[in-house]
């Protein structure tokens, strides 16, 4: 990059917001996506308010060089790898809590917020915020939002994207816009807060984010269910529905992903068992709550549940949770890398799923343990494997096809909440057709004609 | 071959990281620079491109390297494992081998691994220590007079008139002992908080253990390791694997979490290839016990001789007492027994207390930032003393109290229960 452009950069910023050194440069060619290519930026700037933003955004606009925006660096689909060089942009210095609002049930947050601060302050007036990522104690608003990303409470409250009422953007020419706002009915004019909710820093740079809160539930009870056949469980997953409970938890373990968990941590898992179920229903009736419970519990045992373990305190419950936050750092113990897909499926095809991604697993000799929000269709294949291990690897990345084919075959999407970035873009045709990307592609050419924004990520090429 | 003569003991360790960055979420430092460099996985990738010669051991590179206070948090969060610290310290002594030795430190550790001189200079302090450092009005400590490497606005506690272990015998004999330990006095208690080591051998004495405090040990040689002088630690490990191993004792007591793990980990891991030592490292290892887990597990504490202590007091979790000799409950199921003591737990009381040894000295606002949330959450604890297990860490409290604007005492969890047991002679007394 050019040295007066750095310049320029430092004289918006001062000098200490823009790094340039070999090592922040390694620093920030990476991100939480495994088996992907490290790419170095050129710069990297660290602005402290909206002001400092769009002055940066107008000189990347005016020498057209890519702003690879960047909250904690916590996504798992290369997104904020910047593969062009260029700007990375931290966000992390704009994190404040512009507002929380009681009394519309809102709060206004800087991008660069992480999520549990966000949570820790709306604490207080009885309010959650309920998307739940498992980075929520270290993911930003900003990425989230730019990710909508998921979590455990996906099937009874929703995902980021049904959380966000209103951005501030600043367009790649350094134009602000706000949309959506304070108002739970809100139709005038196209619904501009969806399309900037999921877009991958690839139209904009978000600079305020306001969001819908809930009240918290005030009661919750919670099982650990073990079957010992698969269709059991997808029965049982079906069946809760079907009988009109909405759990605020579903998650389901496949019998690798048991095995690695009690091969961890001991913590008393049957190793033979197909599947286990944690399931919490929550509420602020207790009545309601508990009936739910007995009704959950009736299907489970009705569907041959092996064993049900009930949470009778707060420990307990601490208990069935770790079995479950236990998965993925179990897996990713096995081997020195670990491939987390979250393709999804429609609820009632997660036994087909879990079927199809074993026989995968088996075709190619891979070791694939699988757990996820069973609820919401959300599964994590997870595929343990060595990044240098070359011939390994081209089964890897075979599986992964077949493994995104099947998702689509039944009805699914490649990824329920990682994002598609530079890792899942080949996939994309596979989803929309020809047809369907050329019109993402013409939204991306008009809002930014210049492709500043992130580019690379999204549209695969080739 | 270990992590301190070879790197590739490091890449094994590397490896296991998978990037999640679950370390952003605990990590002192970089919660307060919020820079990729300043966390586990951005120095982990900076190994990483060291040893696949992307880069060279550039002054970046170790000075990055160098903001780790090695609290082992990042390492009780890792999901994968990853044990930071030893990469840390590996990665640390490559450094020194390839850009030698930070000359201020070259100059400290000269003096601190040879322990006649080290004794005869802080001896020496003590008498003139009123020279370079101007007394502080409230608390037991000092500001340095004149700028030697240290910030002045730094408070220091008094030295020792006449250390420690000169003021101990050799074996404090106890009639039919119940038991039978040495002593590592560690330096704080041996040149700075003496009253406190006497105090502890005072409340082994009264549960009848016979205390034996081998006069030629020495610096246990964590802050020389932590900087990456493993040669000289080396020989500081096995001359106190000589010194203890002589010894017929059932255990060995530390009374600060920092020695003691350099004792039960580091000094294993240093020789762990060295048929001379290997073995009798483990040995010593093995007998190693914080003296808080002494007092509560081995000797058990006789309830009916505690007297009431009419104080609130909150704890502070030190590091390495925490998650390098894995003790946390001890010291508290102590504070609890006491009669009248009302223990509160503060906010995230085993969060780094940002001294990490000489980390204060050579980023001493970066370690004070740190420690303004320590300060902050003994303060919402509405406690009337803070109580921990080592002396690094109440030099550090004590500087934020002045800095920070509190008065609190700040003890050893050991001292309370002496304290507790006077009361309750008195008690029984009257």
């Amino acid at each position: 990059m050019n040295a007066n452009i750095i310049n320029e950069l430092i004289s918006l910023l001062g000098k200490e917001n823009v790094l340039t050194s070999k090592e922040d440069k390694i620093n920030y060619s990476y991100d939480a996506t495994p088996d992907t290519d490290r790419c170095e930026p050129d710069v990297v700037v660290t602005p402290s308010d909206r002001e400092q933003v769009i002055g940066l955004v107008k000189i990347a606009s005016k020498n057209r060089i890519p702003i690879v925006t960047r909250g904690s660096g916590t996504n798992l689909s290369g997104g904020t790898i910047p593969v062009d060089g260029g700007i990375v942009l931290s966000m992390l210095k704009l994190d404040r809590i512009v507002e929380v609002d009681p009394a519309n049930l809102t709060a206004t947050v800087e991008p660069g917020l992480v999520i549990q601060r966000l949570n820790e302050a709306v604490a207080v007036h009885g309010l959650i915020y309920p998307p739940d990522p498992g980075t929520v104690t270290t993911a930003t608003m900003g990425g989230s939002v730019s990710e909508c990303s998921g979590g455990l409470r996906g099937l009874k409250y929703g995902v980021t994207k049904d959380y966000v009422m209103g951005l501030e953007i600043v367009m790649p020419d350094g134009e602000v816009i706000r949309t959506g706002g304070k108002t739970v009915k809100n139709v005038s004019g196209y619904d501009l807060t969806k399309l900037f909710t999921g877009s991958e820093g690839t139209l904009g740079v978000i600079t305020a984010i306001t969001v819908k809160l809930i009240p918290a539930p005030k009661f919750r009870r919670s099982m650990l269910v073990i079957f010992d056949d698969l269709d059991n469980a997808g029965k049982t997953i079906a069946d809760i529905i079907s009988n009109k409970v909405i759990p605020a938890t579903l998650e389901i373990m496949d019998n690798v992903t048991i095995r690695t968990v009690e091969n961890y941590s001991k913590i008393g898992l049957p190793v033979d068992a197909e599947a286990v179920l944690v399931i919490e229903v929550d509420g602020s009736i207790e009545e309601v709550v508990l009936n739910e419970f007995e009704t959950v519990k009736s299907i489970c045992s009705g569907n041959g549940a092996v064993s049900i373990k009930l949470a009778e305190s707060d420990s307990d419950r601490d208990a069935i949770f770790a079995a479950r936050r236990a998965a993925l750092p179990a897996l990713a113990q096995v081997k020195p890398t670990t491939i987390l897909e979250d393709a999804t499926v429609p609820r009632s095809k997660i036994p087909d799923m879990l079927k199809a991604i074993n026989e995968i697993a088996e075709k190619y000799n891979l070791k694939i343990g699988s757990f996820g929000h069973a609820g919401d269709g959300n599964l994590h294949p997870t595929i343990l494997t060595d990044e240098s291990d070359s011939e390994e690897m081209e089964r890897v990345h075979k599986a992964v096809d077949e493994i995104f084919q099947v998702a689509i075959n039944l009805g699914g999407t490649l990824s329920g909440e990682h994002g598609i970035g530079m890792a899942k873009s080949k996939y994309m045709e596979m989803q929309f057709g020809a047809s369907g990307i050329a019109v993402m592609k013409r939204i991306k050419d008009a809002l930014d004609p210049d492709n500043i924004m992130n580019p690379g990520k999204m549209f695969w090429r080739g | 071959m270990t992590i301190y003569d070879s790197i590739d003991e490091v890449r094994e360790e590397l490896q296991k990281c998978m990037k999640c960055g679950n370390c952003m979420e605990v990590c002192p430092i970089y919660l307060e620079e919020r820079q990729e460099g300043a966390v586990a996985r951005g120095k982990i990738r900076l190994v990483d491109a060291v040893l696949n010669g992307k880069l060279e051991y550039t002054k970046g590179f170790a000075d990055r390297l160098g903001l780790c206070l090695t609290c082992m948090a990042c390492v009780a969060k890792c999901p994968c494992g990853v044990r930071v610290d030893k990469i840390i310290f590996g990665i640390r002594a490559a450094i020194v081998r390839n850009r030698g030795l930070h000359p201020v430190k070259k100059a400290v550790f000269s003096v601190i691994k040879r322990p006649r001189l080290f004794n005869f200079g802080m001896k020496a302090g003590s008498r003139f220590q009123g020279l370079v450092f101007r007394k502080h009005v409230s608390v037991t400590g000092a500001h340095p007079r004149f700028p030697f490497g240290l910030d002045m606005r730094r408070i220091i506690p008094p030295l020792a008139v006449k250390p420690l272990r000169q003021q101990l015998p050799d074996v404090v004999k106890a009639d039919n002992p119940a038991g039978k330990v040495a002593f590592f006095t560690g330096c704080s208690m041996n040149f700075l908080y003496d009253k406190a080591g006497m105090e502890l051998v005072e409340v082994l004495k009264r549960n009848n253990v016979e205390v034996v405090t081998p006069k030629e040990q020495h610096c246990c040689g964590m802050p020389i390791l932590a900087h990456g002088d493993a040669e000289t630690a080396l020989k500081m490990a096995k001359s106190h694997i000589d010194i203890f191993s002589r010894l017929d004792v059932e255990y060995i007591i530390t009374s600060c979490g920092s020695c003691g793990t350099t004792f039960q980990h580091h000094y294993v891991d240093m020789l762990k290839d060295d048929p001379e030592y290997a073995e009798r490292a483990v040995k010593v290892a093995e007998k190693i016990i914080d003296v808080s887990d002494y007092i509560l597990k081995v000797t058990g504490i006789d309830e009916s001789k505690l007297g009431t202590l009419d104080m609130t007091v909150t704890y502070h979790d030190p590091c390495h007492l925490n998650r390098g000799m894995g003790v946390k409950d001890s010291p508290r199921e102590i504070l609890k027994k006491i009669p009248g003591l009302k223990f509160v737990e503060m906010k995230n009381a085993d969060r780094c207390c940002g001294s990490a040894g000489s980390f204060s000295l050579t980023h001493y606002d970066l370690s004070m930032d740190i420690h303004s949330h320590k300060s902050d959450a003994i303060r919402e604890t509405g406690a009337d003393a803070v109580v921990t297990g080592c002396g690094a860490c109440i030099m550090q409290l004590a500087d934020g109290m002045n800095r920070f604007e509190m008065n609190l005492p700040m003890y050893y969890t050991i001292q309370i229960l002496g304290m507790s047991y006077k009361a309750g002679e008195k008690e029984n007394r009257s």
